[in-house]
Formats: C-alpha cells, structure tokens, sequence
C-alpha cells in the first residue's frame, strides 16, 4: 500500500467528520464552558463584566426560587414517566387489525403533532376557572371550580398533565413501530406453554420491546428536562413563580423582561447541565455496555 | 485574533452600509407599536414628517410588542437604527449606563422643550442629562360601570371609607367589586402603586422604589394593611391569578365586575366589547391619608436616538418634530392618550379630559409605574409578592422579608 492510500484512509473518516465535529465543537462544547465562565461574572449582557467569583453560586445556595424549580424538575422527571406504560397500553390496544384501524392510530398520535404551544393553550382554557370544560364538569357534578393553573398547589400537575397528552402519543408511536418487530413464533410458543394476559406481556412481550422501551425513557426524560414552552405559555411560572423548572427559570433570570442577570443564569444553566450530565453519563455508559455485547 | 480581524471585517462592511445609507438622507426607525393604533399612529407621523422633510426618506421597522424588549439589547449594539422608542425612568438606565443611548440637550435647549416639556423633563433627566423626547402618556385610575354604580345608588367615593362602602354594596348585590388579572404580575402593582402613593405620598413611593426604604419599613406594612382590608373582604375577582388583564375584562363587560384599577389604554377594548361611554366611567384614586399631596401614575413614552446611530443629525430632526405641539395633537388623538407638549390640545374624549384635569392638578407629582421606577429585579420580586399576597395574605411577613432579602442584594 502507498503511503498516500494509507493517509487517506486515515484522513478520510476526519474529513468527513469535520464539518460535525466542527459544528458540535461551536454550538455545544464551546458554550458550556463559556456559560461555566459567564456564571462567575456579574454581567447584564450589555455594559461591562464585573468577576465576582462564586457569588452568583452562593446566592442560587439561598435562593427558595431555585429550590421551587428544582423541586418541580424532579416532579416532572417522576411524573413524566407515566406517558411510557399509558403509551404502551395504547400501543397494545390499538396494535389489532379492524377496519380503519390506521385513521384511529393517527389520531391518537394527533396530539405530538400539533405544536407544545398549542397544547399550552389548549389545556390552560380547558383549566379555566369560568368557561373551562374542567370547571363545568365539576359544577355539573356539584364540586368548586378549581383554578389548577393559579393555585400552587395544583399548578406544575396541570402542566405536566398537558405534556402528558403529546408525550403518551410518542411513546405509543414508539412501541407500536416495536410491536411490528415481535416474533409472531414466540408468541405461538408462549401461548403452547399457557402464557396469557400480563404472564405473556411480561415475560414475552416486554423483553422483546427492550429497545423501544430503552428510547421512550430517553425521549421521556428529555421532554420531561426541557418542559419550558409549556410553562412558558400555560402559566408563565406562577402563580407566584410556584410552577417555575429550571430552565424556565434560568430563561427568566438572563433573558426575560426584568431579567438580564446573565451571570446568575448561566449559574442556573450550569447546575441544570450537572444534573443531565448525570443522565447522559448513565445513558453513555449503557449505550457503550450494549456496543461491548454485540 | 480571528475574532478581531472579524470584527473589523464587519465593522469596515457596516461602516460601507452606513455611509451609503447616511448619502440618501435615510432615516431608520424602530417602533414597537405593533398594536392598531399605535401603528396607525405612526404611520401617519411617519408620513408627515416625510411631508414637510422630502430630503428625508424614512424606513420603519415595527416589532412586536413583547419581542422589542429583547430585540431593543441586541440592535443597539449591533446593528442601530437612527431612532428608536422607549420608555421614560429607571427603564432606561440600562441603556443610559451603557452608553447606548445619546443625550439630546441640545435638541430640548433648540427648540425651548425645557418649557414646553417641563412637566416630564425630570423623567427624561439622568445624570443631568436629557436622553431622549416625550411624547405620549396616560393616566392611570379606576375605570367602572357608571350604570351599575347608579342602579345600586352608589356615589363615586371619594375617601377610602366611601371606596370600601362601595366595595362592600357591591358586593351585597353579589357583583365582584374589583376585577383584576393578575397572571403576568404587572397589573398588581398598580394597586399597590395607588395604595402606597395614597397612604405615604410620592416622596416615599419613589424612595421605596429607589431603594433607600426597608419593605419591612412601618409604613409598607401601613399599605398593605390596607389592600389586606380588601382582599380580605374579598372585593377583588376570585382566580385572578389565572387571568391576563385583557381576560379580566370579561367579568366588566358581563357586569360581573365593577370596578378596574388600570391604565387608559383599558377602555379602547372596553369599548370594543360594547361598552358605551354611558356604562363606562372613570374615577381618580380616592383618597386614603387626608392631606398628603395627591400623586399619580402615568407612565411615559419616549423616543432616543442611539449612540451607534449613523443618521443623527436627521434623527434630531425627527425628535424635534415630534415634540412639537401639533404633532403631539395629532398622534395622540390617533393613540387615545395624552400629549405632553402643554401647547397641546387634549382630544375632546371623556376619559382624556378626566385624565388630563387630574394629572393636571396632581400636585405631588407623577410616578411612570411600579416596574419603571424600580430596578427590574426589584420589580419583578416585588410584583410576584404582591401577586402572592393579594391570594395568601396571611404571608405578607414572609413576602416582605423576602422583598427586603432581594433589597439587600439588587441595590448595592
């Protein structure tokens, strides 16, 4: 072999590389450690930066709005989760041969379809303390309207139950595409040994659905950490900033009208990133494990 | 390096735009007012200006509403026009700090704005300098249903006692008294605008917002004492915290709602619901500590021109145009508000005229608005406890040293 096949074998994988890695390089690698610098500044985007070193980390330590908003992420992160078995039972439901099962299908995946911000709208005018469909079902029934969306209490549920709708749609979608791919045989052999009902979903069914379960919890979790447009359109964090995650709250603190503290946002930022750093080492180390097996 | 070769580059390549741009006598405007009258409004300034200056020839970018605030940062750095609009008070600060925008004494001192601006002079003025023209305002109040208040017997109160013995009638005959949305903050502090001027006067109102006051202080609890007898009473619109202040007009419109302690802009959509000037009616603040000066909220709408403008000396023209007495006429008859030139005339509306005789007779003085006067930190803090107060006000002492924790750390 000539010493320039030889370097073009090596280059050309690089080559081609190149524009990705450049482009991963510019939008993702290089702004986490520019965020990871800006968090030790003072900096209102638009005069000078002042470096006021660990300040900004010690204020988000005393700050009861961070607390709200990390305690709402895990409530998400928990509650979220419940769109991977409601998409699967959907998926097993609707996987039956009828006629025009295909147009029930796409309507249960109608709701991924449409925009987070009109699922936004949607749900906060169905929550509607006065003319919400909500409201007038409980009057019907004779119980207190209740304002999900202004009550504390009640609020970043209603919102979750909002992402839910699009989000059980995908996961069904997933499995569904997974359910085509279950061997008819094993199911043959599964009923011969009298497996049915949750013995034949369990011990048959499931462990063939490993690899659509494994990206329904990867999209979940994903959709779950950046739930921002729907708190953004449905509540706008409150009442009282009481349904504020995360990322809402770091998008209020260095971007919204009377934010522009983009040092203490990017601290906010960071500490997001540490906790998906957490998920994504988890779910590099099982990718890798899978790679080892094969 | 390559950042700065960069930056020349483009620097050298604006510089080329500019000079060609700044050849054709072009004038570059960025407005916000993307809402129907006030585009209207423009569009017809716009027009006249270019009328009476065909050397001129102007280009009008509109920006929606909520984006200019964001988009306002990123083109007075980069990429500025000659002339864009803001708002008068601490609003500005930011921009006046970082020297984005330009001051224009001498446009006030050409054209003798210092008299017939004098009223809002102050607002303009940072560090002794003028940034920028006036040219529209508001009054703020209470805007009720005169027919409901006549049916039920009730007379505009005038004190506090005669507010809530209105409240309370109104609430008798099973008609919310106040309605309010509360769901993007702002409209909360009106209340407490109105309620702290009321109580200790402008000169504690704007030393609060300035900072210098604890939110623990006697006389904030005096306040909110208060609002508290009124939210208490419940006299304000249950959920309001669900609501936009668009959708808390609703309950006016259905008369299930009396009363709306709000800016003027409140009866252009009011009016479009069916409501007529019959049913509509408008009263000042009523008076809760006799005797202090009566102050009032009206906040103020400005032009700049920024520092990185290309065109200024046309832009100067452009501001002296518009503080001019007739102009101010003109678009404030088209944006239903009120101008601040006082060679102006007032468009014979009856909320305008009310509007007008009561600024006119504010002796304490005029405060812009809660989230203009206070830093935006503060007032974000602020308004999210006062939203939080006006559903639990039983926390009002743990929003309070929350206010002054936030005090502590923004006004250093």
């Amino acid at each position: 072999m000539t010493t320039s096949a030889l370097s073009q074998r090596k280059l050309a994988p690089w080559l081609f590389l190149a524009p990705g890695i450049l482009f991963f390089l510019f939008y993702v690698i290089f702004p986490i450690f520019e965020s990871m610098q800006i968090s030790l500044y003072a900096w209102d985007g638009l005069g000078d930066k002042t470096y006021v070193g660990f300040d900004n980390y010690v204020e988000l330590v005393d700050d009861e709005a961070f607390y709200t908003s990390l305690k709402n992420n895990v409530i998400w992160l928990v509650l979220y989760m419940l769109a991977i078995p409601a998409g699967l039972f959907i998926a097993l439901f609707l996987n039956q041969t009828v006629t025009g099962i295909r147009l029930y299908k796409s309507l249960f995946f109608f709701p991924f379809v449409i925009s987070q911000v009109v699922v936004g709208l949607v749900f906060s005018w169905f929550y509607d303390p006065s003319f919400g469909l909500l409201n007038v079902g409980l009057k019907s029934l004779g119980l207190d309207p209740i304002a999900v969306l202004a009550d504390e209490r009640f609020v970043t549920y209603g919102i979750i139950a909002a992402g839910l709708w699009p989000q059980t749609a995908y996961c069904m979608i997933l499995y569904l595409t997974g359910l085509n791919a279950v061997d008819p045989e094993q199911i043959e052999a599964g009923r011969l040994d009298n497996a049915r009902g949750w013995k034949m979903l369990w011990y048959v069914v499931l462990p063939q659905l490993k690899p659509a379960t494994f990206i329904a919890i990867v999209v979940t979790v994903i959709g779950a950490l950046r739930s921002f447009d729907l708190v953004s359109i449905m509540t706008d964090g409150g009442p009282w900033g009481s349904s504020r995650v995360l990322a809402f709250y770091m998008y209020e603190q260095a971007f919204s009208e009377y934010g522009f503290r983009m040092g203490y946002g990017a601290a906010i930022a960071v500490v997001l990133f540490l906790i998906m750093l957490v998920y994504i080492s988890g779910f590099l180390f099982k990718m890798y494990k899978d790679e080892q097996e094969r | 390096m390559t950042r700065c070769l960069l930056r020349s580059a483009v620097a050298a390549l604006s510089s080329a735009v500019i000079a060609a741009s700044a050849f054709a006598g072009e004038l570059v405007i960025n407005t916000d007012t993307s809402d129907p009258a006030p585009k209207a409004a423009f569009e017809q300034l716009i027009m006249d200006f270019e009328a009476e200056n065909p050397d001129i020839t102007v280009t009008w970018n509109i920006f929606d509403h909520e984006g200019y605030k964001t988009s306002i940062r990123n083109f007075l750095t980069a990429d500025a026009p000659d002339i864009a609009n803001w708002y008068a008070g601490n609003r500005m600060l930011p921009y006046v700090n970082a020297g984005l925008f330009e001051p224009v004494d001498d446009v006030w001192e050409e054209n003798g704005l210092n008299e017939s601006l004098m009223s809002s002079a102050a607002s303009m003025t940072i560090d002794g300098k003028k940034w920028g023209v006036p040219y529209t305002y508001y009054q703020w109040g209470v805007y009720y249903r005169q027919d409901i208040f006549e049916d039920l017997g009730i007379a505009v109160p005038t004190n506090w006692d005669e507010f809530k013995a209105a409240c309370a009638t109104l609430a008798e005959n099973g008609i919310a008294p106040i309605t309010i949305g509360t769901k993007y903050l702002w409209t909360a502090a009106g209340v407490f605008d109105y309620i702290n001027l009321r109580t200790n006067g402008y000169d504690f109102h704007m030393a609060l917002t300035r900072g210098e006051i604890p939110w623990t202080d006697d006389r904030v609890r005096a306040t909110m004492d208060n609002w508290k007898e009124l939210v208490e009473a419940g006299y304000f619109i249950e959920n309001h915290a669900a609501y936009s202040w668009q959708e808390a007009l609703a309950p006016m419109v259905q008369g299930n709602a009396a009363m709306y302690v709000m800016g003027n802009f409140a009866v252009a959509p009011l009016r479009e619901a069916g409501l007529t000037d019959d049913q509509l009616g408008f009263f000042q603040f009523p008076e809760i500590t006799p005797g202090i000066p009566v102050a009032e909220d009206a906040p103020t709408d400005t032009i700049h021109i920024p520092s990185n403008a290309s065109n200024k000396e046309d832009a100067k023209r452009f501001l002296a145009f518009l503080a001019r007495a007739d102009v101010q006429t003109k678009i404030n008859a088209t944006l239903g508000q009120l101008p601040l030139n006082s060679a102006s005339e007032v468009s014979d509306d009856k909320f305008l005229q009310a509007g007008f005789a009561m600024l006119s007779a504010a002796d304490g003085g005029i405060a812009q608005f809660f989230d203009r006067d206070a830093p935006a930190e503060m007032a974000k803090a602020g308004m999210e406890g006062f939203q939080e107060f006006m559903v639990k006000p039983e926390r009002l002492d743990t929003i309070l040293e929350r206010l002054e924790k936030a005090r502590g750390r923004i006004y250093k």
